[in-house]
């Protein structure tokens, strides 16, 4: 669903001769298309990377640099190291269970499996919230014990893992469908035991799929911004994640300050794209 | 051996492992969390919830939301349309780093893109100084945030579609007498229409629930430019917990008819291609 690419392994070969428009009208539908695309990707681009360096480079460094930012720096990488393993190991069990094996009731698990992707991440930190809030389902217990989640990096890498959690699965159940267990079998056959087989059978042929959900996952838990933002509190260096410290200086006009991080993560995002395409390209040449 | 009666026998081993630990995980993450929505409305009387989700500032928001997401949906199948084309068919320099660069929204946090864009489209923007209309913090501001968030979905789902058809089907066409843009409206459309309405509704569903890069460009004004996700924001922050449920639960009872929707759409583009 929402967020969900399929790993793709075409190549992007130009069609045949024949069957082919004149060359007027190629040349405008081409220049539509890249003029749509320059005004709606590659400007908002530019203009992240401009306005950052507008009032020069030492207020760039010190935007990224100041306290606030390193510690919502640090806040999203622990965030980005407690969710994608997590979700990855959860990615690569139901992959498992949904592929190698007929049960019934295994349609409604893919369901459930993509409506994290059909929710708006606002309700998603909302759930969060009704849980473990002071009138919450768990907030007396919590209280009690003095256990602080809601407005506290544990309710950030909550919603995060709930945002996230689709990807790994999304990518894997397809490709782990199309492979069928054949090779499996052969291997417990042969003797090996069930981690050996999933270990050297299994993980070397879907590792390619595998790396593409993690770093889609990677990238989403990294920006996610609407269910972190109910569940954070926007505590500053406490609970502010990157993308939160974005709006904060953004909504105090600090702009070049504001864009000066978000040209952090622009860059993350393009290393994202091109992790992604050398995925593609390596699965394309095995698969 | 009351486990075979739902399962079917597999040599495999860790089914027990795998699918406890799955069962497990989703239960926990997403499940019980989901059903507090749900709880939570089930403790509101009818007459509150009713008042609460019909309320002016409330149906302002959905007709917003719905008509902007809507906007920006089809907005995205006529351009996605045309790009998974010229992607498939044309060649011109550029074009693999064009056709990677397509996946940036889902890539840049949503967050990194609201404020771009508002900064290109405000009054003294880029953008917005050439236009004698305002953009930012408008329903038009939403609609461009949101065509932005969905661009890639009609794309992808296209471009494969377009990628594994017949030409010959094409050729046949031209034979016939047909010209090139009835075999368009005739051949090519009926071929790719499944994909692009899933991408549609891929589209429509992320722009229902999106909020990041809608926030900074739509000015966030009662009745006039706040979106759904904006307005249960704005009652959580002013502690008023049942009301934001209360719009949660409609949201989330049309998000779940856009999934079935969009998984019966899914089901119809695999058997559109397992008999051809």
């Amino acid at each position: 669903m929402a967020g969900h690419i399929p790993l793709q392994y075409s190549s992007t070969k130009a069609g045949k001769r024949s069957a082919q428009e004149p060359l007027i009208v190629r040349f405008l539908l081409i220049t539509a298309a890249l003029a749509f695309l320059f005004l709606f990707l590659l400007l908002p681009l530019l203009a992240i990377f401009i306005t950052a360096f507008e009032q020069g480079i030492g207020v760039y460094a010190a935007s990224i640099t100041d306290p606030d930012a390193l510690s919502a720096i640090k806040l999203t990488l622990l965030v980005v190291v407690l969710t994608v393993p997590l979700n990855a190991l959860f990615g690569v069990a139901a992959a498992w269970a949904i592929t190698k094996f007929d049960f019934k009731g295994k349609s409604i698990l893919i369901t459930i499996i993509d409506l994290p992707f059909a929710i708006s991440p606002v309700i998603a930190g909302l759930v969060f919230a009704l849980l473990f809030s002071a009138h919450g389902l768990f907030g007396d217990f919590l209280f009690e014990h003095d256990i602080k989640i809601l407005f506290a990096v544990p309710g950030i890498v909550l919603a995060t893992l709930f945002v996230t959690f689709p990807f790994v699965a999304r990518e894997l159940i397809p490709l782990m469908q199309s492979q069928g267990s054949a090779e499996e079998e052969a291997s417990l056959t042969l003797g090996a035991n069930g981690w050996k087989t999933f270990w050297f059978v299994t993980l070397p042929n879907i590792k390619w799929g595998l790396l593409y959900g993690i770093i889609l996952c990677n990238a989403r838990a990294v920006g996610e911004f609407g269910a972190v933002s109910v569940v954070s509190g926007h505590i500053r260096g406490l609970t502010n994640t990157m993308p939160l410290h974005i709006e904060i200086l953004y909504n105090e006009y600090q702009f070049a300050a504001a864009f000066a991080v978000a040209s952090l993560m622009s860059i993350l995002a393009i290393v994202t794209l091109v992790l992604k395409n050398i995925v593609e390209w390596k699965a394309g040449q095995h698969g | 051996m009351a486990k075979k009666k739902w399962k079917k026998h597999s040599i495999l081993p860790g089914f027990g492992l795998s699918l406890g630990f799955t069962t497990l995980y989703v239960s926990l993450l997403v499940l019980l969390p989901l059903a507090m929505i749900f709880v939570n409305t089930a403790s509101m009387s009818w007459a509150d919830f009713r008042a609460t989700v019909t309320e002016p500032r409330v149906v302002a928001s959905y007709q917003l939301s719905f008509g902007a997401a809507f906007a920006a949906a089809c907005i995205n199948v006529i351009f996605g349309v045309l790009i998974a084309w010229v992607l498939v068919r044309y060649s011109f320099p550029g074009k693999r780093v064009i056709d990677g660069l397509v996946d940036l929204p889902f890539a840049l946090p949503t967050a990194v893109a609201g404020i771009a864009l508002t900064t290109l489209y405000a009054e003294t923007g880029w953008i917005g100084q050439f236009l004698s209309f305002k953009v930012a913090f408008t329903p038009i501001g939403i609609t461009i945030a949101l065509t932005f968030i969905g661009l890639p979905f009609v794309v992808r789902m296209v471009q494969p579609v377009l990628q594994n058809f017949d030409q010959e089907m094409e050729e046949a066409s031209a034979i016939l007498g047909a010209n090139r843009f009835q075999t368009f409206i005739k051949v090519i459309v009926p071929e790719i229409l499944p994909a692009a309405l899933t991408g549609f509704a891929l589209a429509f569903a992320r722009a229902l629930g999106e909020y990041g890069s809608v926030v900074f460009i739509a000015g966030n004004m009662p009745m006039k430019t706040e979106i759904t996700p904006l307005l249960i924001m704005t009652k959580l922050e002013q502690y008023d917990y049942a009301g934001a449920t209360a719009i949660a639960a409609v949201m989330l009872v049309i998000s779940f008819f856009l999934l079935l929707f969009i998984n019966g759409l899914q089901w119809w583009t695999n058997r559109k291609f397992a008999h051809s």
